[in-house]
């Protein structure tokens, strides 16, 4: 099956979505065990590889790009509901 | 195999393009440019905003580096510069900044002789400069005289994963046949620090980037405040970018990995070769024509939304993150870098690359040249006076 994501570096703990994905949808990436989303993603947004809980730091590119607010699950979407810039609180 | 070919000047730069500028020294004779523009269509004419009403140092400093480094740009053959007679940038004022450029150069005062009679004079200038210069021809190009700027605008998360990696690929390849490269977009590289100074060739080099991001991000706060952290654009953030420390990792991609060089100010002329940073801001008008009067002869341009911007005299290749954009936009957009998500290798998508640069090199227009899409802004540090 083709894939659907991307993970950009194998530290990372969010997929980009190469389309949008629907509600329950399976995330097909390389390396990656098959997961659903929970909810409807973009296309080139952000879903969670894994339950991060609030506080932790999201990593995009290897490096952080930013802190979630709220405890996110395993295929939620990642957007700026739920996460926040590390360098400026807002 | 893959030749390079440019116009050598006296400087001992290379140009890609043999162009006849025609340059306003200030907005109030833009009447005039654009009336030179309809009767010689062929040269590149240069209206613009700026040239009168601010008086900071820095702002003088940028005005007479841009406009005299536009007239220097090794694409420029020859130029023909109009002034008002008044101004800051005015052309007695403006005229050492140019007169050592060691191609031919005429120069008209509007408040002389009149607009209409200066527009005479000035088509007529030009007409005779295409008859001086276009004896001259292009002859084998070393790689190593060729400066290729990396720019990105109206991006969107595909803009980090696709096009950026893209073009970061292509820096990689000019940096490794001697080239240099150069990329700017200060703003865009906040968050990055540690990422950015593990590459840099020197302790200076690194202390330089060190400053040059904590400004920005200084900047940013001070003008942005409490929204500091929206300081991308709401397109940006319909795309998927959540945060800048997310839009800057997905920016500075289009460097390539190669050791930095260099840190330049706005505007100024890289005395080292491969990979150069400039301390410019993000907004795409006033970032190309930073990396543009550097002295790149060519230049890369990724977007993920979409835009048609182009500069005057520096050819600019367009490249979209994905393939609806890509079909969408087909007029203006060269590459289509959304080919990588239907599964194209990234080293075929670089070679394409590396071929369509090369033939813009040799003389081919960009759908941005052909279409007539310059843009020329510049940075400014205080509101007019």
């Amino acid at each position: 099956m083709k894939e659907n994501a991307l993970l950009i570096h194998p530290r990372d703990n969010v997929i980009v979505a190469l389309r949008g994905l629907a509600a329950g949808e399976e995330v097909r990436v390389k390396g990656v065990e098959g997961f659903p989303v929970l909810e409807s993603i973009p296309p080139s947004h952000k879903a969670a590889l894994r339950d991060i809980p609030a506080g932790e730091e999201i990593i995009k590119y290897g490096e952080v790009v930013a802190v979630c607010t709220r405890d996110i699950r395993k295929g939620q979407w990642v957007h700026t509901h739920n996460l926040e810039s590390k360098r400026w609180k807002k | 195999m893959r030749e390079i070919t440019g116009y050598e000047r006296k400087s001992g730069k290379f140009g890609v393009r043999n162009h006849v500028l025609v340059l306003a020294t200030v907005s109030c004779v833009n009447g005039v440019i654009n009336r030179i523009a309809r009767e010689v269509p062929e040269a590149v004419c240069v209206p613009h905003a700026y040239g009168c009403g601010r008086g900071s140092a820095r702002e003088t400093q940028i005005l007479f580096r841009i406009l005299a480094s536009m007239v220097h740009h090794p694409n420029v053959g020859a130029a023909v510069v109009i002034g008002l007679g008044c101004e800051r940038a005015n052309t007695k004022t403006f005229r050492p900044f140019i007169e050592k450029a060691e191609k031919p150069i005429a120069i008209f005062d509007v408040q002389e002789s009149g607009s209409l009679q200066t527009a005479k004079e000035g088509a007529e200038a030009a007409r005779r400069m295409f008859a001086e210069i276009g004896g001259q021809r292009r002859v084998s190009m070393p790689w190593d005289k060729l400066m290729v700027a990396m720019e990105c605008g109206g991006s969107d998360a595909m803009s980090g994963v696709t096009a950026n990696v893209a073009l970061g690929s292509v820096s990689d390849w000019v940096v490794g046949k001697g080239g240099s490269v150069i990329f700017g977009e200060n703003t865009e590289m906040i968050g990055t620090t540690h990422v950015l100074t593990r590459r840099a060739k020197n302790e200076e080099v690194a202390r330089q980037i060190t400053e040059m991001i904590d400004q920005a991000e200084q900047r940013t706060k001070d003008i942005m405040g409490p929204l500091a952290s929206w300081v991308i654009s709401p397109g940006n953030m319909d795309g998927g970018m959540s945060t800048i420390a997310e839009k800057s990792m997905g920016c500075i991609h289009k460097g390539g990995t190669t050791q930095i060089n260099q840190v330049v100010d706005y505007g100024e002329w890289p005395t080292e070769k491969g990979l150069i940073l400039q301390d410019g801001p993000g907004y795409d008008g006033d970032s190309m024509a930073g990396l543009a009067v550097s002295g790149s002869q060519i230049m890369f341009f990724s977007t993920g939304r979409g835009t048609p911007a182009g500069f005057p005299c520096v050819p600019v290749i367009k490249v979209a993150s994905n393939s609806p954009l890509y079909r969408a936009m087909i007029d203006d957009m060269d590459v289509n870098a959304g080919s990588l998500i239907e599964g194209k290798p990234l080293e075929a998508l670089r070679d394409e690359m590396i071929d369509r640069m090369v033939r813009t090199i040799n003389g081919e227009k960009t759908k941005a040249e052909a279409n007539g899409m310059e843009v020329f802004t510049m940075m400014t540090v205080n509101p007019p006076f």
